[in-house]
């Protein structure tokens, strides 16, 4: 049976060995050598420079900024998703995966032109006689991008966290006397933990290796450390500085996921 | 030159694609041809192939740099690609391209110009391994009724008054040719301290730039986004055929005369299905197709007598007239070192 099973899983192993654990040693082949092969850190430590720091920096602040304002969207509606009975839900649930169907590349780019100075949204409200908005190419349009992009990552977790949850947890909260606020404080929010952690996570850390969406939106004038390494495989064709950057990045991912590790021992949060 | 239409992860996915069934065969009846994205007349395509019989493989790349790596590692062996001047010579330095056999493209010497092969001696100095595509300058579009004084010098977009209305190039080679010229250096300047002046001043710039683009340059000056914009020749007739207001110029301190041709990759494997491919794509009937679809300036001097409308034959933009501009320059290969130098400096400005 053991052997069986093992047998399935080759199709698996095959496909992560070519296309996770090679590319994941090349990049550590390129991001720990030189141009002529030796061996060095410099890529790494360059993350120290004043440019990439910057970057680096820009990019955890925005993705927080997105994560913490995707959690607040998402918490609301994933708690009223998971009140309305399975029927009704699922045809929400639905509408809400929907765009998800198209690429998200084109939906950015429906962003910008909604954006524009003399896009859509503008227009609508110069018709209305109302201020513009003016925040393309700007740091706001990125968080826009990302919270729009991300956070169906972010309601699905915990959608799945909240319908887990015991009703009689709740009705034996409410027996034993506590009002509407300690219930949500005491009960459910402990209980969605592994929900929120897995939501963080999947809304972080895309948000934090973007290059699309900063410079779709921010019109390049906005260099997140996705756009850096980007460049230095497009345009500065430089391998080993772009894969350096990115053990960089890697390991702040990893920290995210330790984190999450920890406090989602079930694996609860695992939606997608 | 910089024609990009698709972006980055769409354009990588793609050419992964095609680069994994252009693998499987080697043998003649087909040509695997590599171009700028919407670089030339897709219906012309399909007449080489009824004509010749010869199946073309295409496929599109958005910059010199993403081309570079792709063609040199060999593994889509492609067997026609069309970079930029200063990447052609990298090409040759590095032997990366084949010899083309003039024999086996008559039209190329009875229909492109040669003055065009005189300028590709800047790049390809013995004239062996290119034939001209396409060639042009980069100027200034800016919106008639957007903008009041008279445009005739980089200046202008340094100007205040026009705040989040200026589109600059995003590409490290581009935007300092702007910021050299406008101090009045060569674009193909080696000199620190030059540079250094060239990158303040693209600091100072970018509080008024709107955006850093490439081909949406074009959509956003159509659609009235922005004022003033650094363009390339080509779209600047597309331009100006969508929105009448916008007006192109060479500005006074001179700026980037580019030349695309076609090269043959020494590793290639069809060598000549890749001159039968160059060849038609010189025959002026084709060559007039194409222009006319991409509207970048076609150095077939046969092609352009037979462009019927007389303005367009004698359009300024497409075929200036190179004598009455001074410090033109074409760029040339700076070496790895000179590359990552201006990398460093369009870091610098990117993330200030």
């Amino acid at each position: 049976m053991k052997n069986k099973k093992n047998l399935l899983a080759s199709p698996f192993i095959i496909w992560s060995i070519a296309f996770i654990v090679l590319p994941l040693c090349m990049v550590f082949y390129y991001g720990l050598t030189d141009k002529t092969g030796a061996f060095t850190l410099d890529n790494i430590i360059s993350i120290a420079t004043a440019e990439h720091s910057k970057a680096l920096w820009l990019s955890l602040l925005l993705s927080f900024i997105s994560t913490v304002i995707c959690l607040l969207l998402g918490y609301p509606l994933a708690s009223i998703l998971a009140k309305l009975g399975k029927n009704k839900n699922s045809l929400i649930v639905f509408i809400f995966i929907l765009p998800m169907w198209m690429n998200f590349l084109l939906r950015t780019l429906a962003w910008q032109t909604l954006l524009e100075k003399t896009g859509v949204i503008n227009s609508v409200l110069q018709f209305l006689h109302l201020p513009t908005l003016n925040i393309i190419n700007t740091a706001y349009a990125i968080v826009l991008g990302m919270v729009y992009n991300f956070l169906p990552f972010m309601v699905l977790p915990l959608y799945n966290s909240l319908t887990k949850i015991d009703p009689n947890v709740i009705n034996a909260a409410r027996d034993l006397g506590a009002n509407g606020l300690q219930t949500f404080i005491r009960i459910t929010l402990p209980l969605s933990i592994p929900g929120i952690i897995s939501g963080i996570t999947m809304v972080f850390v895309p948000a934090l290796t973007t290059f699309v969406i900063s410079s779709l939106l921010g019109g390049s004038k906005i260099l997140l450390i996705g756009n850096v390494i980007e460049q230095q495989f497009t345009q500065a064709s430089n391998w080993n500085l772009g894969s350096g950057l990115s053990i960089v990045l890697m390991l702040f991912i990893i920290i995210n996921m330790v984190v999450t590790s920890l406090f989602d021992k079930d694996g609860e949060g695992a939606v997608l | 030159m910089k024609k990009r239409i698709l972006l980055p992860l769409l354009c990588i996915a793609a050419s992964l694609l095609l680069g994994a069934c252009g693998n499987s065969s080697g043998e003649n009846g087909k040509v695997v041809v590599y171009n700028w994205g919407e670089y030339i007349d897709p219906e012309t395509i399909t007449m080489f192939e009824e004509e010749t019989g010869i199946k073309v493989i295409y496929d599109e790349f958005e910059t010199n740099e993403i081309m570079y790596p792709k063609v040199e590692a060999g593994a889509s062996s492609y067997d026609v690609v069309c970079p930029s001047d200063y990447m052609i010579r990298k090409m040759i330095e590095n032997d990366l391209l084949a010899e083309i056999n003039w024999d086996n493209v008559p039209n190329v010497k009875k229909n492109i110009g040669s003055q065009y092969f005189e300028q590709s001696k800047e790049f390809d100095p013995e004239n062996k391994y290119s034939v001209p595509y396409c060639f042009g300058t980069v100027g200034i579009l800016y919106n008639k009724t957007m903008v009041d004084e008279p445009v005739d010098s980089w200046n202008i977009l340094w100007n205040e008054k026009y705040t989040d209305s200026i589109l600059m190039q995003d590409s490290v080679r581009d935007a300092f040719m702007v910021a050299l010229k406008k101090n009045g250096f060569s674009m193909n300047s080696l000199n620190e301290e030059e540079l250094n002046i060239a990158k303040d001043d693209l600091i100072l710039q970018k509080p008024l730039v709107q955006a850093y683009v490439i081909d949406q340059v074009r959509d956003k000056m159509i659609g009235n986004e922005a004022a003033i914009g650094v363009i390339y020749s080509g779209e600047a007739i597309y331009t100006q055929r969508e929105n009448p207001d916008l007006e192109y110029v060479i500005p006074k301190e001179g700026t980037n005369v580019w030349i695309d041709s076609w090269v043959i990759p020494k590793n290639c494997e069809n060598k000549e299905n890749a001159e039968k491919f160059i060849d038609f794509m010189c025959r002026e009937d084709i060559a007039l197709m194409n222009f006319e679809y991409i509207t970048y300036s076609t150095p077939n001097d046969a092609a352009r007598a037979l462009i019927e409308d007389e303005d367009l034959r004698n359009s300024k933009i497409a075929f200036p007239n190179f004598d009455e501009y001074e410090n033109l320059e074409t760029f040339t290969y700076l070496g790895d070192e000179g590359d990552s130098l201006y990398n460093s400096l369009w870091e610098e400005v990117k993330s200030h």
